[in-house]
C-alpha cells in the first residue's frame, strides 16, 4: 500500500448509506477527509466523481471514485484487509449469505421507509410493510449478538444507519418499532457501543427535525 | 470431495442464464432443475423462503440466492480457473457498480417493453435505449466490459442480450443503429460456448414473450 493515501468521502450527515462508509473506514482505522455535500446544490466534484447517479456517498481513493455504499464496504474490506474484517473470509458460503442480507436491506428497508415520510396517504401501508421487513431481519438475527455472528460486520453496518431514522418512521408511520422489534433495538444499542458507530450516527432527534423541515418544503405538512 | 451442485432455474430467465453461464465458464458439473413459476416446488420455497425466486444455486445442500450473488459465489469457490471478477479491488468495485447499474436501470424498462403499450411503452423504450447508451459508453472500445476477457458485467448483460430480439420485436425498434458497439459485444458474448450451451432458442423466447404480452396487455 502507498505511504501517502488520500481518502476523501463525499457524504451527507443524515444519509444512512454514508453512515455505512464512515463506519467501515473507522473500523479499519483509515484516516479520511469528510466532505459534507449540499444535495440541493451538488458540487462539481460530486457530479464529476459520480456522473451516472450524482449521489452520495462517494469514496475517492487516491483520486479514483468508488460509488454505491455496499460496494464501498467491499472495496474498503479488500483494500485494507489487515484489521477488522467486515465480511467473513471463510467459508465462501457465509460471504454470499452476508451479501444476500445486505441486498435485502437495500431492496426492502429503504423503499418502505421512504414511503412512510416522503408521501401522503401511503404511510399506513408502508409502515406495516416496514415492520414486516424488520421482523424478517430480527428473525434472521435470532439469538446472535450481531448479524455477522460473533463479530460486528457487513450486514450490521448495512442496517445500523437506519436506526437513526427510526424516530422518523415511528412519528410519520404512527408505529412503535421498539415494541414491535425489541431484539432489533437491543442489537442496535449493542452496535452503538462501538466507537465507529457512535461517531457515525447522528442524534435521532436531529434527523427527525431535518425530516420535519423537508416535509414542509415538500408540502406534506 | 464430490461437489453436489443443483441449479433451480427457469429456462427463459435472464437471471437464471447468468448462473448457468458462470458454472459453464468454470467447467462445473451441475444438475439443472426446471421450476414452474406458477407452481413453485417445495424445494424452491425452502431454499429461498425470503424471495421465492430463481435462480437458486444449491451447493452441497446450502442455497445461494440472487443471480449476481450466485455468480460471485461461483467465482470465489472455483477460484482456480477462468476468473470472472478482476483481482484488483478498484476494478472489482467498478464491475459491481456497472452490474448494479444494469439491474437498476435496464431491468424495469426491459420488463415494461413487453408489459405495456402506447405511451407507457414509448417511455420504457426511451429509458431502455438511454441505459444501453450509457453502458455502450462505458464499454468504449473494449471487446468486453471485462476488457479483453469476458467477465462479470458481460455475464450480467448476457441475460438481457438473450432477450434483445424479443424486446426489439415487441417494442418495434432496433437496437443496432442505436448502440452498434454494444451490439457487436453482445454478438461476441452470444457466441461463447458457455453462453450457447446456456441459451434457449431465441424463437422460443420470442414465442413466450408474445404469450406473456397477451396476458399483461389486455
Amino acid at each position: 500500500m502507498a505511504e501517502e493515501e488520500e481518502v476523501i468521502l463525499l457524504d451527507f450527515w443524515a444519509s444512512m448509506f454514508g453512515m455505512r462508509t464512515r463506519i467501515a473506514l473507522a473500523e479499519k482505522g483509515v484516516k479520511y477527509d469528510y466532505r459534507e455535500q449540499d444535495l440541493w446544490n451538488k458540487s462539481s466534484l460530486l457530479l464529476q466523481m459520480n456522473p451516472v447517479h450524482k449521489k452520495i456517498p462517494v469514496l475517492i481513493h487516491n483520486g479514483k471514485p468508488v460509488c454505491e455504499s455496499l460496494f464501498q464496504l467491499q472495496y474498503i474490506d479488500e483494500t485494507w484487509p489487515d484489521n477488522n474484517s467486515l465480511l467473513p473470509s471463510d467459508p465462501t458460503y457465509k460471504r454470499a449469505l452476508a451479501k444476500f442480507w445486505a441486498d435485502f436491506i437495500d431492496e426492502k428497508v429503504n423503499v418502505a421507509a421512504r414511503r412512510i415520510w416522503a408521501t401522503k396517504g401511503e404511510e399506513q401501508e408502508a409502515s406495516k410493510e416496514l415492520i414486516e421487513i424488520l421482523k424478517t431481519l430480527e428473525s434472521e438475527l435470532g439469538d446472535k449478538d450481531y448479524f455477522g455472528v460473533e463479530t460486528f460486520g457487513y450486514v450490521d453496518i448495512a442496517l445500523i444507519g437506519f436506526y437513526s431514522w427510526f424516530g422518523v418512521y415511528d412519528k410519520y408511520g404512527n408505529i412503535n418499532i421498539e415494541s414491535e422489534c425489541p431484539k432489533l433495538i437491543a442489537w442496535a444499542k449493542r452496535c452503538l457501543q462501538r466507537e465507529s458507530v457512535a461517531k457515525a450516527l447522528p442524534e435521532s432527534e436531529k434527523v427527525t427535525t431535518f425530516i420535519s423541515e423537508r416535509r414542509k418544503k415538500l408540502e406534506l405538512d | 470431495m464430490a461437489d453436489e451442485v443443483i441449479l433451480l432455474d427457469y429456462w427463459p430467465s435472464p437471471f437464471g442464464i447468468r448462473a448457468r453461464i458462470a458454472l459453464r465458464e468454470k467447467g462445473v458439473e451441475f444438475e439443472s432443475r426446471e421450476e414452474n413459476l406458477r407452481d413453485k416446488s417445495p424445494l424452491l420455497l425452502q431454499m429461498n423462503p425470503v424471495h421465492k425466486k430463481i435462480p437458486v444455486l444449491i451447493h452441497n445442500g446450502k442455497p445461494v440466492c440472487e443471480s449476481m450473488n450466485v455468480v460471485q459465489y461461483i467465482d470465489e469457490v472455483w477460484s482456480d480457473r477462468n476468473p470472472i471478477l478482476p483481482s484488483d479491488p478498484y476494478q472489482r468495485a467498478q464491475a459491481r457498480f456497472w452490474v448494479d447499474f444494469v439491474d437498476t436501470k435496464l431491468f424495469k424498462p426491459a420488463d415494461q417493453l413487453w408489459q405495456t403499450k402506447g405511451e407507457e411503452q414509448e417511455t420504457a423504450k426511451k429509458e431502455y435505449i438511454e441505459a444501453l447508451k450509457i453502458l455502450e459508453s462505458e464499454l468504449g472500445d473494449k471487446p468486453y466490459f471485462g476488457g479483453d476477457t469476458f467477465g462479470f458485467v458481460d455475464i450480467a448483460m448476457t441475460g438481457y442480450y438473450s432477450w434483445f430480439e424479443a424486446s426489439e420485436k415487441l417494442g418495434n425498434f432496433s437496437i443496432e443503429p442505436e448502440c452498434p458497439i454494444l451490439m457487436a459485444s453482445a454478438k461476441r458474448c452470444l457466441q461463447r460456448e458457455s453462453v450457447v450451451k446456456s441459451l434457449h432458442d431465441s424463437e422460443k423466447i420470442l414465442e413466450l414473450a408474445y404469450k406473456l404480452r397477451k396476458i399483461y396487455c389486455v
